[in-house]
């Protein structure tokens, strides 16, 4: 038997800024098919979480079904964790952040969970930019259920048994910012340089943030034709920008050229600086961003990077001007004021 | 980075770090994963076809392999190897019907070997199947050498040494015991075809001039020529205190020796820091918890004797200084000089060669310290026909360092019998196979355990120190020997890399519980090793680079601190890692 994973790390494993190391951030070991996307994704969200020193008990991990919605167990072993309903995981994890404003939210879906089943969910939650990091592991199929064809699958992909797929594929990246998602990212599972800067940056950004993350399903959707496999997806990835994520201690040191990059300030005083690779598209402007999409489409690429970002609007809990305070830390005194204070209010209405 | 060449024999032997580490490169993990499958007697033959001495060795080795075992840097303590050797021994079943059968047909040729210690005796275990006609001379009275006149029986048993010896000479060896030889001319002049002499080390140092050293001569011995007589049984008893000089294994076995002979105060006085003596963290451990003290940094100035007898010894105090090279200067304290009573001193300072018995005038070199030139490949002399091993070729070692020499000159004498280039040594026996039995099923124990190491038993006190040849470790019990054998890594059990498979999904550099395996850009050695996941700073272990994949980067692994844990060969989905076994054996004469 090896699939036990031993207990001994590196004698010179690297601690962070809070004495820990990497593996206080690891989950169980992955049950997942050898080789899937979905690991690399689960294990740059370790790396992103070592690197910025969270407690993990300040981390709570919301999905729904689906092989990328059981990968929470495999990441973050130390947090909090809610393995939801086929498709709900927004529900759960908005009622999480009404209750706890102070946790940083990783909610975790798939293509199917999300752009099938899970739709309306999506929708909404982007429409209220909740604040917490979504991730779809997208890998263009339902792994869970055998590979069928998923929504995310483009026409005339091919599958595993050789059928073409006939429908037009829903871009999520698109739609997330035709709702007014305010930070909207894409990905590839196989590029950890990338990958982790974003979740890194998406942890930071206080509004909905969109990981779309092309993760190759090797058991169902790997093979020659389809257009979310290794190779495909290496092909036809063109970065929009590289990423540094700069948090707010350090001292900036890269060099900047405003003609190449752009420099964006989060709420908590941390900066992105995005290096343009292409130079056709602003990541502040909505239209721009849109327009290099749709024109990738044509020319067969899949855009990755930060594509688009607005820290000016307000997230849910600023729209709704709640407590500073978190919903519960509040005691059963000030949730309860009594017959007296509600008998006050009763008669307010009359 | 070039790629690495796995092909190259050393590349994987140096994985498997014990086995490189030990002289004679016996296949530690093959026999350990032997002894947890209870096949005792297939352990002790893959020991005994390496090492020649299971038994011995398992009790008395140095064991270089031990600092060199992984754990020590996964975790710290190594795998018990050597007690494990025992374990096979021990338990073992008939080891003489997998063991060459004689008598073997004569090849014509005859050998003199000169001494009967580990090394000869190797000698003639690899030549005697080839059908040579071995004869061996020793002035003692059976074969084993040091092994026999030096280490003592609570240490390694007279049977356990005779059962080993005698699988030997049983080989139909022509045996000339209490046979000193006095000429090296008179037998090449016998028309040997090869001359072995593994004569040893055999003198101790004194330290003549040394005042009250003459008056006192009654009263002092030579560690080694006591332990010899303590072991033949000339020597019966000791004094109440005795002053053993020294800080090696010599004045250990001194030390220990004297408390099962009468002496109730027994100090061991050393020049050296505790810390640098030569002997092993065991030995000391052994010797104080046998209540002999230890005087570390005393440097010995006078044998104090009164009305002709010794009362005891002075000595000065001094500290240990490093210079910048770490070479250490011992210098007075200026505190006053320690006087140290003994009834008895035992002079434990280490050992010589000498040769007085070889005539210089033929053609056999001897270099400015008296030792005798010989190659350190072929063992050779300049004296064609005469080859050197163990102690004699190149000073004092152990038993397991004597072992490997005589494989070596084995092969040599054999090579130069016939009259083939000594030069060309055989290549090793090497074999690389897959352990994939199924999904998450290889047919080795990949689990890796976190036990620590387990501590091997020993008779009590109050019974040992009566009896000078009751043995003190008891061995593993086999319930323990199994958990014991369970901490060894496999590191014989290989990742082996195949790079067109590689799809780059990365899931093996995730999965790695040590961060061994980075795929990055390469870079020449230094810097590469700097970019690592962990940078491998540990500069001993090699890095394990592959060709340039698909995206134009390469994967590297660090062997470092690999727990052949075979995690990274299940999560890859195309096999391009694959835990293979690699099977090393150094090529005995015997095989050729
Ligand atoms: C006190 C002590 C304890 C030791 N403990 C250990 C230990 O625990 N583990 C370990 O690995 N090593 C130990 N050693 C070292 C080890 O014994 C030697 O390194 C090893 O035995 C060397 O083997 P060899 O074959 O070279 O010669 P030796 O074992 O020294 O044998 C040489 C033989 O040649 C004979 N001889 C010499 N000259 C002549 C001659 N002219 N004619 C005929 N015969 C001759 C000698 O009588 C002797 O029998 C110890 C050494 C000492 C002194
Ligand atoms: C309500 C409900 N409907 C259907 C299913 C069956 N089901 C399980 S997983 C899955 C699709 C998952 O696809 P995706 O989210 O892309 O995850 P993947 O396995 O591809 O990572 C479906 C349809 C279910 N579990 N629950
Ligand atoms: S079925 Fe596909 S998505 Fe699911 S674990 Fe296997 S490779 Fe990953
Ligand atoms: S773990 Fe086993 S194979 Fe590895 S060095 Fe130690 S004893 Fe040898
Ligand atoms: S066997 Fe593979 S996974 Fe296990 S420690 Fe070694 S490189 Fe890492
Ligand atoms: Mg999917």
């Amino acid at each position: 038997m090896s699939y036990i994973k031993p207990l001994f790390r590196h004698p010179k494993l690297p601690k962070n800024k809070i004495g820990y190391t990497l593996k206080e951030y690891e989950g169980s070991l992955s049950t997942l098919c050898a080789g899937c996307g979905h690991d690399s994704i689960s294990a740059a969200i370790v790396q992103a979480c070592f690197e910025m020193s969270v407690e993990p008990h300040h981390v709570a991990k919301i999905s729904g079904i689906g092989c990328s919605s059981k990968t929470p167990t495999y990441f973050l072993g130390n947090s909090h964790g809610f393995n939801s309903v086929h498709g709900r995981m927004p529900s759960i994890a908005t009622g999480a952040s009404m209750a706890n404003k102070d946790m940083v939210y990783f909610g975790v879906s798939g293509d199917g969970d999300t752009a099938s089943i899970g739709m309306g969910q999506f929708v909404h939650v982007i429409r209220r930019n909740l604040n917490m990091v979504y991730i779809v592991m997208n890998n263009g199929c339902y792994g869970l259920t055998k590979g069928q064809d998923s929504a995310t699958a483009d026409q005339g992909s091919k599958s595993k048994a050789g059928s073409i797929n006939p429908f037009q594929a829903i871009d999520l990246a698109s739609l997330a910012i035709e709702l007014g998602a305010s930070f909207v990212a894409q990905s590839f599972s196989g590029d950890k340089q990338q990958l982790v800067p974003l979740i890194k940056a998406a942890m930071h950004h206080k509004g909905f943030a969109f990981l779309n993350v092309i993760s190759p399903c090797v058991t169902f959707n790997n093979n020659p034709g389809s257009t979310k496999s290794y190779d495909y997806v290496r092909q036809h990835m063109q970065t929009v920008s590289t990423l540094d994520f700069v948090p707010e201690s350090k001292q900036i040191t890269a060099s900047y050229d405003p003609g190449k990059s752009t420099r964006v300030a989060l709420h908590d005083g941390s900066l992105i600086q995005l290096n343009k690779l292409a130079t056709d598209w602003n990541p502040e402007n909505r239209i721009s961003v849109v327009n290099a999409l749709q024109e990738a489409r044509i020319r067969n690429e899949i855009l990755t990077g930060l594509l688009y970002v607005n820290t000016e609007w307000k997230d849910l809990h600023g729209t709704l001007n709640t407590a500073d305070k978190p919903l519960n830390t509040y005691s059963e005194k000030e949730l309860c004021p009594g017959a007296k204070k509600l008998e006050e209010i009763n008669r307010a209405y009359r | 980075m070039k790629p690495t060449n796995t092909q190259d024999p050393e590349y994987y032997h140096k994985v498997v770090d014990c086995q490189y580490a030990c002289p004679a490169h016996t296949p530690v993990p093959e026999y350990i994963r032997l002894i947890a499958a209870e096949k005792y007697t297939e352990a002790y033959m893959v020991n005994w076809e390496s090492n020649v001495f299971p038994g011995i060795l398992g009790r008395t080795c140095d064991r270089p392999c031990e600092p060199a075992c992984r754990r020590v840097r996964v975790e710290e303590e190594p795998v018990a190897i050597c007690r494990l050797k025992r374990v096979a021994a021990d338990n073992k079943g008939d080891v003489r019907q997998h063991m060459p059968q004689g008598p073997f047909p004569s090849n014509g040729k005859r050998i003199a070997l000169i001494g009967g210690g580990p090394a000869s005796l190797t000698v003639a275990r690899d030549l005697a199947p080839l059908g040579y006609e071995i004869h061996l001379f020793d002035e003692q009275i059976a074969g084993g050498g040091m092994m026999r006149s030096q280490i003592p029986s609570f240490r390694l048993p007279e049977k356990v040494l005779n059962e080993e010896v005698n699988y030997i000479l049983d080989l139909g060896i022509h045996t000339q015991f209490l046979t000193y030889v006095d000429s090296l001319k008179e037998i090449i002049a016998k028309d040997y075809d090869a001359v072995f002499v593994g004569t040893g080390a055999p003198r101790g140092r004194d330290l003549p001039n040394l005042p009250g050293r003459k008056e006192a001569d009654a009263f002092v011995h030579i560690g080694i020529e006591w332990l010899a007589s303590v072991a033949f049984e000339h020597t019966q008893s000791i004094s109440k205190k005795v002053i053993v000089l020294g800080g090696g294994n010599t004045a250990m076995d001194c030390c220990r020796t004297s408390r099962r002979l009468g002496g109730k105060e027994v100090k061991v006085v050393v020049r050296s820091p505790f810390s640098d003596m030569k002997a092993s963290p065991w030995e000391k451990e052994d010797a104080i918890h046998e209540d002999i003290q230890i005087f570390d940094n005393h440097v010995p100035l006078s044998f104090e004797v009164k009305n002709g007898k010794l009362i005891g010894m002075m000595f000065q105090k001094v500290k240990a200084v490093y210079d910048a090279k770490g070479k250490r200067q011992l210098l007075p304290t200026g505190e006053p000089d320690a006087f140290i009573e003994a009834d008895e001193v035992l002079i434990a300072i280490g050992q010589e060669n000498t040769f007085p018995w070889i005539e210089r005038n033929l053609g056999l070199d001897f270099d400015q310290w008296g030792m005798p030139v010989v190659d350190r490949t072929t063992f050779q002399s300049t004296h064609p026909k005469v080859f050197f091993g163990g102690d004699a070729a190149f000073g004092p070692e152990n038993v397991i360092t004597a072992v490997a020499h005589g494989h070596q000159a084995a092969v040599s004498m054999h090579l130069y019998c016939e009259g083939k280039d000594l030069k060309k040594r055989p290549s090793p026996y090497t074999n690389l196979i897959s352990q994939k039995m199924g999904i998450h099923e290889w047919s080795y124990d990949s689990p890796v355990t976190i036990d620590q190491r387990f501590v091997v038993p020993q008779a009590r006190k109050s019974i040992t120190l009566k009896d000078r040849k009751k043995e003190v470790e008891l061995g593993f019990d086999v319930p323990t020997a199994f958990k014991e054998a369970q901490r060894c890594l496999n590191c014989d059990v290989q990742t082996v890399f195949t790079e067109n498979r590689c799809i780059e999904c990365d899931a093996c550099m995730d999965v790695c519980p040590t961060s061994c395996i980075t795929f990055t850009t390469n870079a020449e050695e230094p810097e590469l090793r700097e970019k690592l996941l962990v940078p491998a700073l540990n500069t001993q272990q090699d890095l394990l680079v592959s060709a340039e994949l698909k995206t134009g980067r390469v994967m590297v692994k660090d062997e470092d601190v690999c727990l052949h844990c075979g995690l990274c060969a299940e999560r890859c989905p195309t096999s391009a890692w694959d835990m293979q076994k690699y099977f090393y054996s150094v090529t005995k004469a015997h095989s050729l």
